[in-house]
């Protein structure tokens, strides 16, 4: 697997900060899921989140992008607080794709993109009946522009697929286009190479590497450590809901807490959703 | 492919092949044998007895039930000699398997309703067992038949102008066939006529005509459109001035039209809504108590035009009151939520009578005597001649009805192909991953239920002025059923569906007394059955036949070839 160069540490700290978790708590009753966990996640950065199973990564995921309303604790995109409403979280832009695929399967591969283009487009249902010019030219751009994203992540010719009919491997690059159509500045991706063989991981790799060239910050959730420690520029393990460790790959890797959080541990919860 | 890998894969085909051109001419000698002997029952006599089921009892007179016997042998010849010669994109296997079957149907109820009519079997005469006979060699052919593939590449081409005369021929037998249908008063022989005409229909679609048919029109979108307004437009004047066929129309359209309406709410945005009957009562209701009648109980009187979009506004209005609340909760929730707004609509009308709050709605008696519509001088009751046939009252408003039904598939079909119907479709697959994706899933849907209920408040305006009375048992839940029937049955998400559910829902009970007394007895077992058989209705949408058979892969295949041929 290629190695590659992970971005200048001098110029980190003069980049922006995009996303911002502050103390993000999450309790079901009496279980904490999430408890009092920090990020920070800069543009054109990519922070891989690891952790044994049950250690609430996807829920911390899920707080981000405000399918759970946090306990306690503040979620800022770009400055921004962020209302734990999914929508006006993508309007605000940050888009995710899910640990077990959630794609609109009986729609096309270019129409489930064109989904993605929802929150950017605005033709309501007077425009839509009348099909005025303007209309007409959204449409156009809508497909134009999914058309674009299926080519970015290399399903050029799967446009007219239906997605349940596609391959594994581009139904996770399907999603990810999907994702890209809400236009967001920073994208989460929740497991993206599960059950991929290793050329599509490394695939999936290079995608991902492309996504933060274009100026985007990513957040990944991976149990494939090789892949993880290749991919990122920092890395959070979570354990029980809190941050063990936070450091470069480097660190992590060899942190003995983290070895022994996955292999010595008792801790064997299962994830929540 | 090596040429081991061809010839191992060749050997089996090639002896399936044989195996299936022996059977095949066999099959295709039966069918032939099957159809000529139904089309010389046609010309013998079926009865001793002349009163039963129109005339039967005179030799080489071919009278109503001996022509539709005719009609399917000639159907049945054709299978036959098509099994001989087939084209990849047809299987005749399976149109005969239901002209058999429903061929045995149609000549067994014949020869019952002759025995049980005229008092015993011995009343049969030749023609009848001959007949019987033909439809059972039909049904064996079909057994005979091995299920073939259907290859959907390999549709003909044809000239434009070819693929039109077909789809003008086809629109044009329809309106015939509609008309003549229609003509017919004997609740027997209407009864096999429809066995008859089901058969016929089913044959030929199972058979593989239909797949093409909607291949062609696929490809003629507008022409076909057009021809179907035309072959519409013209139904009145086969009436000869006749108004009774024409009320059951004038029926049918508003009862289409509103479930078109439902059709928004049930098929494109997936919510299932039991009360919706309301909103076309809210129409009728501001029709009502906006007309001319002297019994309205608001003193304004403004122009019909000004009515419609009130009506549409109110029953909108409504729909969002009512939405609100209740799409927050969704599946059976929502279904109990809106039954239970469909009946405090009734009864809010039922007692807004001035004894419980203001006088809207005169409570039970309703509002009666309110006139007919007139535009610029024309007036809805009068009888107008026109290239010197009469047209009465109701074919006046069919013409209306006609121009709204247009109106309600434009609006259908034109929210359905925009961005906000691939919102509603991405809530009916995922709503949480729609929502993730920033899909307004709330404004959706409070949408569809706003579009719907407009839709089914104008459509009321319309029916207040052509009932002449509104009253609130007009609008009990068991019409709100009858509605959401007719969307399932016909097929959720698609325009032609809903149009042919609606039809059955609404002509059956009309022309068929047994079918008046037992309706619901019938429509509970017809839905049942279509669950089981056909649950994405007689003309379902890709996607809604998709999603419900998940994991049906040649289905999937036949879709994803289609959507390609239609691109």
């Amino acid at each position: 697997m290629t190695v590659t160069e992970p971005a200048a540490p001098a110029a980190e700290a003069a980049r922006r900060v995009v996303l911002e978790a502050a103390g993000v708590t999450m309790r079901f009753g009496g279980l904490t899921a999430v408890d009092d966990v920090s990020m920070q996640v800069r543009e054109g950065e990519i922070v891989g989140l690891i952790g044994p199973n049950g250690a609430g990564k996807t829920t911390f995921f899920n707080c981000l992008t405000g399918m759970y309303i946090p306990t306690e604790g503040r979620v800022t995109l770009g400055g921004e607080t962020l209302p734990p409403k999914p929508l006006k979280v993508v309007r605000a832009g940050m888009a995710r794709t899910f640990q077990n695929i959630r794609l609109f399967a009986n729609m096309t591969s270019l129409e489930n993109v064109m989904v993605g283009r929802y929150c950017r487009t605005s033709s309501m249902a007077l425009t839509s009946i009348l099909r005025g010019p303007k209309f007409r030219r959204e449409e156009a751009a809508t497909r134009e522009r999914a058309q674009e994203l299926l080519d970015y992540v290399g399903l050029a010719d799967s446009a007219e697929i239906l997605a349940r009919n596609l391959p594994y491997g581009d139904q996770r690059r399907l999603e990810i286009a999907r994702a890209l159509a809400t236009d967001p500045q920073i994208l989460l991706l929740d497991e993206p190479t599960a059950g991929m063989n290793p050329k599509e991981t490394e695939e999936t790799m290079h995608l991902i590497f492309k996504i933060r060239d274009s100026g985007m910050a990513v957040v990944v959730i991976e149990h494939d450590m090789r892949f993880i420690f290749n991919l990122c520029d920092r890395v959070l393990c979570l354990v029980r809901g809190t941050v063990l460790i936070e450091g470069s790959p480097g660190e992590v890797q060899s942190d003995h807490r983290v070895i022994e959080a996955y292999i010595g541990g008792d801790d064997d919860e299962e994830e929540d959703a | 492919m090596t040429s081991l890998e061809k010839t191992a894969g060749e050997a089996p085909v090639s002896r399936h092949d044989r195996m299936r051109s022996r059977f095949g001419s066999r099959a295709a000698v039966l069918a032939v044998a099957g159809g000529a002997l139904l089309v010389l029952s046609g010309l013998l006599s079926w009865s001793y007895d002349d009163r039963v089921l129109g005339d039967l009892s005179i030799r080489f007179y071919p009278a109503g039930i001996q022509i539709y016997a005719m009609v399917i042998g000639v159907v049945g010849v054709v299978l036959g000699l098509l099994l001989l010669r087939r084209p990849p994109w047809l299987d005749p296997g399976r149109g005969l398997r239901a002209l058999g079957y429903g061929s045995v149907a149609f000549v067994v109820a014949a020869l019952v309703s002759i025995a049980y009519q005229a008092g015993g079997l011995i009343n049969v005469n030749e023609g009848g067992w001959v007949g019987l006979l033909g439809a059972l060699l039909i049904l064996g052919a079909a057994l005979l038949c091995p299920p073939e593939h259907l290859d959907v590449h390999s549709w003909p081409r044809l000239a434009g102008w070819q693929e039109i005369s077909i789809i003008v021929v086809l629109l044009a037998v329809l309106l015939f066939t509609t008309a003549y249908t229609l003509n017919i008063d004997d609740a027997a022989t209407f009864g096999c006529l429809l066995v008859v005409i089901l058969t016929v229909a089913i044959a030929l679609l199972g058979s593989g005509f239909g797949g093409y048919v909607g291949f062609i029109g696929q490809n003629n979108r507008r022409p076909l459109l057009l021809a179907a307004f035309l072959v519409a437009f013209l139904f009145p004047f086969t009436q000869d001035g006749s108004d009774a066929n024409m009320s059951i129309a004038t029926q049918i359209l508003i009862f289409a039209a509103t479930a078109l309406g439902l059709n928004i709410v049930v098929g494109l945005a997936g919510l299932l809504d039991l009360g919706y009957i309301a909103f076309l009562g809210t129409g009728a209701y501001v029709g009502a108590m906006l007309s001319q009648s002297a019994f309205a109980t608001v003193g304004w009187k403004p122009p019909f035009v000004v009515v419609m979009l009130l009506g549409m506004l109110v029953a909108s209005i409504f729909g969002l009151i009512i939405g609100t609340p209740t799409l927050r909760v969704s599946g059976d929730y929502l279904a109990i939520v809106t039954l239970g707004f469909g009946e405090i609509f009734r009864l809010a009308m039922f007692n807004l009578d001035g004894n419980n709050g203001p006088d809207l709605t005169n409570g039970p008696n309703g509002i009666p005597a309110i006139p007919d519509l007139t535009f610029f001088g024309f007036d809805f009751g009068a009888t107008h001649t026109v290239a010197g046939i009469p047209l009465g009252r109701f074919s006046n408003y069919y013409f209306l009805l006609l121009l709204l039904i247009a109106f309600v598939i434009l609006v259908f079909t034109r929210l359905n192909d925009s961005r906000i119907g691939r919102g509603w479709v991405a809530i009916r697959e995922d709503e949480r991953a729609a929502e993730a994706m920033g899909v307004n899933v709330f404004g959706l849907k409070l949408l569809a239920f706003a579009v719907g209920a407009s839709l089914a408040g104008l459509a009321g305006t319309i029916k207040a002025h052509q009932d002449t009375s509104v009253t609130p048992d007009q609008y009990i839940f068991l019409e709100s059923a009858f509605l959401l029937a007719a969307v399932v049955l016909g097929g959720m998400g698609t325009v032609a569906g809903v149009l042919v559910g609606a039809t059955i829902l609404k002509l059956l009970p009309e022309k068929a007394r047994v079918v008046n007394d037992y309706r619901l007895l019938i429509f509970g077992l017809l839905l049942v059955i279509m669950m089981r058989f056909r649950p994405e209705g007689i003309v379902p949408s890709k996607r809604r036949q998709l999603e419900f058979h998940e994991d049906d892969e040649d289905l999937v295949e036949l879709a994803q070839t289609e959507h390609l041929e239609a691109k």
